[in-house]
């Protein structure tokens, strides 16, 4: 045991010593966080909106209000034609638009109706959509008030035969997107610094020839690398811990379930990591293989197939299989459902049992292909 | 008692390469002895040490060390031994005193235990204990790296290529240490491209394309040379070396040191044809005669060298 401490203690040196690796390791999470909580954002904010229309109506000017007071648009003018408007999304004075039909409000009393276009520029389709959406609602919104206010004056008047849309949405009520990021960033962070930093640092010994002074010596091989794993294991929890206060304290995202299981299926995916790290490293013999693989080969699947960007559902079948062997994906959708949803473990559980089927599979083959001679 | 015996050891790493080592025969190295392994670059000495370092498995042939087998007792060896990479191999961001530390843990000992094995040598590296491993000078990190590598106290120790890259006087000093080391009955291996430094070894083994050439102590090496050698030298090195060359009696010449060692037929016999009262004289004459000015000829002793270009030739 006392050789296994030595080899724990030289592990930490190793890693203390590198200061500047150190910080990359605990400060990437940090900015990671902060740019997806924040800067990276799919949520739309200060949208300029125009308006165009041919007559004053007291209606429109009343709906342009409300479009204003909200926290997604800002009203920013009236235009005369159909053609200023284009004009004004060219110059980028506005990025959506209502343009409203000739003689407005009295149409509406009309059995025709009246029409309101609502214009979005669609250079980014994303945003396009949701300024499509949220604007029609307000409309909508608007003239049932409207019109219930008006029927309110006409008793004679029956509601009866309208359907009313309730929408709600659950475990995220503000649709913010670091509900959806967070669980991602964990499940990409801790793969990286456990699996990268892992088989990196045992890369690093055989390419020094360390390795082999190492070998020769009484300490069993596996055990070399299973002291290798200890050091980054506790990184991986600091970061954890780091992410966590970060999303709570800072994103303001509330961990809806139980903060143990969290914390449990977390530690089950820090020593998955660990274990593919170890395995990459038996099967390379330089640190710069070594890194492409962890970095580009499992990055890639991680962000992809992990429903971390897009969700696997509507992926292609192939993909769909593809993405049942990233772990990734397996840890994301486990903490999104104990974090956000906050269902009880037994809703987990299958998550769980997959994970822990990797962690065990990974690591029996590491330690079979693990090679206690240069050979 | 054998502490190391090699037996047909045989190792390719690839089909279309010669093996690295090809050993013929059957080589004991008794305990105590420091046994020294010369040879060229790519002679096969790094795989050898492997080999018997429990590094690589031989594709046939066996060899055992301390009466284990290199092979089926792997682990039992490693308790055992002392290894030394030709390469520099601590750790180059920890401190001289925690590279030591490490290792002396590792083989579950503290340095006080064995610091009498060490200290001849350590006592040197001292006043850099704080210094990182990285920034020593070539002949201290292999300081370290010997003290690392006896520092559980090993019954046999390898060195492989202890000296390359490190300054003379350095040299000089660690086969100092290793003969002090052989003195409390460890045996030690070493390998090394340096002729003179294997005059210091009990038993020199010359290394060629994998094979032991010659194994014997270095007086019988030389002494077994069989041949005449005489060192020329002129103020025109290389055209003397031609000239040399072109001579019918000579049967080698090459370039030692400062002059050329010329090896003579045995049944050539110059003195007796011109009159000159040596073989020597004679060479001078005929020189002189060709237009070579300040020609120095004169007998020499063969050295592990001379013996080493010579085997080649078989």
């Amino acid at each position: 045991m006392k050789e296994f401490f030595a080899f724990v203690r030289k592990e930490f040196l190793h890693i203390f010593r590198d200061v500047r690796t150190l910080l990359v390791l605990v400060g990437l999470p940090t900015v990671l966080i902060v740019l997806f909580g924040f800067a990276i954002s799919t949520e739309i904010r200060n949208v300029n909106v125009g308006m165009c229309t041919q007559d004053d109506d007291t209606a429109i000017t009343r709906l342009m209000e409300k479009v204003d007071r909200s926290e997604y648009f800002t009203y920013v003018g009236r235009y005369d034609s159909g053609a200023d408007v284009d004009e004004a999304m060219r110059r980028g004075e506005i990025d959506a638009a209502l343009i409203f039909s000739d003689d407005f409000s009295a149409g509406l009393m009309r059995p025709g109706g009246s029409e309101i276009a609502v214009i979005a520029d669609a250079t980014n389709p994303n945003n396009a959509s949701m300024e499509v959406m949220y604007l029609s609602s307000i409309v909508s919104d608007y003239f049932r008030e409207d019109l219930e206010t008006a029927m309110m004056s006409m008793p004679q008047a029956s509601s009866s035969g309208q359907v009313v849309p309730n929408l709600r949405m659950l475990y995220n009520p503000q649709l913010k997107s670091s509900y959806n990021f967070v669980p991602g960033i964990m499940g990409l962070i801790l793969l990286l610094i456990c699996a990268l930093m892992t088989s990196v640092s045992i890369v690093r010994e055989k390419e020094t020839g360390s390795m082999e002074v190492l070998l020769v010596s009484p300490v069993k091989p596996i055990s070399i690398v299973f002291a290798k794993m200890i050091p980054y294991f506790v990184i991986s929890c600091v970061v954890l811990i780091n992410i966590l206060l970060l999303t709570i304290f800072v994103l303001k995202v509330p961990i809806a379930g139980s903060f143990f299981w969290m914390i449990l299926v977390s530690v089950i995916y820090i020593i998955l990591s660990l274990g593919i790290g170890m395995l990459v490293s038996t099967l390379v013999k330089t640190q710069i293989i070594a890194t492409l693989i962890c970095g580009m080969i499992f990055m890639v699947p991680v962000m992809m197939l992990s429903g971390m960007l897009y969700p696997i559902e509507s992926m292609p079948e192939p993909f769909q299989w593809l993405a049942q062997v990233v772990p990734a994906k397996w840890f994301i959708e486990a903490i999104r459902k104990i974090m956000i949803e906050g269902v009880p473990v037994r809703y987990v559980l299958k998550e769980i049992a997959v994970l822990t089927l990797m962690a065990t599979v990974i690591f029996a083959v590491a330690v079979k292909k693990f090679n206690d001679r240069l050979d | 008692m054998d502490s190391i015996v090699i037996d047909s050891l045989r190792k390719s790493f690839h089909e279309d390469l010669p093996p690295a080592v090809d050993m013929r025969s059957v080589i004991t190295i008794p305990k105590g002895e420091l046994f020294g392994i010369i040879g060229p670059d790519g002679a096969g000495k790094t795989t050898l040490f492997r080999m018997l370092a429990t590094l690589i498995r031989p594709d046939s042939g066996t060899a055992s060390v301390e009466g284990l087998d290199i092979v089926r007792d792997y682990r039992k060896i490693r308790t055992m031994i002392g290894y030394m990479p030709g390469k520099f191999s601590l750790y180059s961001d920890l401190s001289v005193r925690e590279n030591l530390e490490f290792f002396a843990s590792v083989f579950g000992k503290d340095i006080e235990a064995n610091y009498s094995l060490i200290e001849n040598i350590y006592c040197r590296l001292r006043p850099f204990e704080k210094r990182k491993a990285g920034r020593l000078s070539g002949g201290m990190k292999q300081k370290l790296a010997l003290c690392c590598s006896l520092i559980h106290s090993p019954s046999v120790l390898f060195l492989d290529e202890p000296t390359t890259g490190v300054d003379p006087s350095s040299r000089r000093e660690l086969w100092e240490n290793l003969g002090e080391l052989r003195t409390s009955g460890m045996t030690i291996v070493v390998s090394t491209a340096y002729m003179d430094e294997a005059g210091r070894c009990d038993r020199v083994a010359m290394m060629k394309s994998g094979r032991f050439l010659a194994v014997d102590s270095p007086a019988d090496i030389i002494s077994g040379f069989g041949a005449r050698l005489l060192a020329v030298r002129s103020d025109e090195m290389f055209r003397l070396l031609h000239d040399l060359r072109s001579l019918p009696f000579v049967r080698k010449c090459y370039t030692f040191g400062d002059m050329h060692h010329v090896i003579l037929n045995d049944d050539a016999d110059l003195s007796a044809q011109a009159g000159y009262g040596s073989d020597a004289a004679a060479i001078a004459s005929i020189l002189e005669n060709r237009g070579h000015s300040g020609v120095v000829v004169k007998d020499v002793e063969a050295s592990l060298e001379d013996c080493y270009m010579n085997l080649e030739e078989k």
